[in-house]
């Protein structure tokens, strides 16, 4: 083997490399929040929710997590102009990344308000709060409690599975390695680099949700 | 310009099925492979193994698949050889499954009570003895499910060797979109086959899930 490395050539191309993480830190951010609301509320639909719901939501949950994100995300973005929906990249790969991790988070989370049990709903009614007030207070946070560290290691998977959204062109940390790549030619280096940044963003993103996780839940389980 | 019967795009996507279906059989039957070599080192005694292979399953449950990809992709041809797509699709998602099975099955291994591992001991066995005829095989119990289930995710998994170039059904997706202009069409089609593959696995694993908790129950 008579290659030499050459990190070096990528130096030039640091505020590519830069804008590509903050792009893949945004697209996490915005994901992973909207993502687990959408999710805590197609849970909520499957397990309490309106008899009429519970089909559409068990429906959208499995066709979601039975195709590949990279389709969804083509389905998406190349499809959906066809009827009229127009998105941006970045629209796309946001969407996609929502409605993916919603289907995911929408079954750890329908797990937690399951193990909850019939006393603490009663509990609930017995005290006088209305139906919300108790999925709210009694079986939604002691639920998040419980599966917290299923959803967190979904949301590290969902910003790791992000890596494909370079693929419609939104320009994220792969989006920016394949564009170094693309000049300097030193494909073997970037994509090195880039794989070192996203194992750096992934443990700093799951420490980041252990700590957040002890801050909501400062209180031990209740089971 | 030819035009394009819904026949026709759906054979040529069916054809292209064909490829997703070999790759996620090679890859579940190597991944395994490498997982349970993984697994025996991760549950052994020896100290190094153990480190390795907890480093090897952080590396590849914390990087992107696509990144194994190109790595592999352009790491191989550094050395001067010519690696096809599919070999390069292949070994990534080898490697990038086994860390993943190895990870599950160790979850089973450990949730074997440990007097088992004290009796077996106290009958003076060794360590693949005892994985052999005391440990192994009632984790294997515990372990179908969740390995019926993550069979679902190298499904899934397939379609990200589109990218380098490995012509599989979401490439075919992509070839035929650009001959027929209708990407509404072929992608709902590629989504549905990919559903088609999917949801019976994802089916019998909650079912299997369910039969085996009810035989955990009884003792």
């Amino acid at each position: 083997m008579n290659y030499t490395f050459d990190f070096s050539s990528i130096g030039s191309y640091l505020p590519v490399l830069f804008n590509g993480i903050l792009v893949t830190i945004e697209l996490m951010a915005v994901g992973a929040t909207f993502g687990v609301a959408l999710g805590i509320f197609c849970a909520w639909a499957r397990a309490l929710g309106p008899i009429w719901l519970k089909p559409i939501v068990a429906g959208y949950v499995e066709l979601i997590r039975n195709t590949p994100f990279l389709i969804q995300l083509f389905f998406i973005f190349f499809g959906l102009p066809s009827i009229g929906i127009q998105l941006t990249e970045m629209q796309g790969a946001m969407l996609t990344m929502v409605i993916n991790l919603g289907a995911y988070s929408c079954e750890i989370v329908r797990a937690g308000i399951q193990a909850t049990t019939k006393g603490q709903f009663e509990a609930g009614w017995s005290l006088g709060m209305t139906r919300f007030e108790t999925f709210r207070y009694v079986v939604l946070i002691p639920s998040l409690q419980r599966i917290w560290p299923a959803l967190s290691s979904q949301i590290v998977l969902v910003m790791l599975g992000s890596a494909v959204v370079s693929q419609i062109a939104a320009e994220d940390l792969s989006f920016a390695a394949n564009f170094i790549q693309s000049r300097n030619f030193r494909a073997f280096e970037i994509y090195f680099l880039a794989t070192a940044i996203y194992l750096a963003l992934a443990i700093t993103l799951r420490q980041l949700l252990r700590g957040l996780g002890w801050w909501l839940f400062p209180r031990k389980a209740t089971r | 310009m030819t035009e394009f019967s819904t026949w026709d795009i759906l054979r040529n996507l069916l054809l292209a099925t064909r490829s997703t279906i070999q790759l996620s059989l090679a890859t579940f039957l190597f991944g395994g492979i490498v997982g349970l070599i993984l697994l025996f080192m991760r549950t052994g005694k020896r100290r190094a193994l153990r480190r390795f292979a907890w480093g090897y399953v952080e590396l590849f449950q914390g990087t992107p698949l696509l990144m194994q990809l190109f790595i592999v992709f352009f790491g191989i041809s550094l050395v001067g050889l010519n690696v096809p797509p599919w070999l390069a699709a292949g070994l990534a998602l080898t490697l990038w499954t086994s860390a993943f099975l190895s990870e599950i099955w160790r979850g089973c291994v450990e949730a074997i009570a440990k007097g088992q591992w004290e009796a077996s001991s106290s009958l003076g066995m060794g360590y693949f003895q005892q994985m052999r005829w005391v440990v192994l095989p009632q984790a294997f119990k515990i372990a179908i499910p969740p390995t019926v289930g993550f069979s679902v995710i190298i499904v899934k998994g397939t379609a990200v060797t589109s990218i380098i170039g490995f012509v599989e059904l979401s490439k075919a997706g992509t070839i035929v979109t650009n001959a027929t202009f209708q990407p509404f069409v072929v992608y709902g089609f590629v989504a549905l086959i990919y559903f088609a593959l999917c949801f019976p696995l994802s089916m019998s694993s909650q079912f299997l899930e369910r039969k085996l908790n009810v035989a955990h129950r009884n003792h």
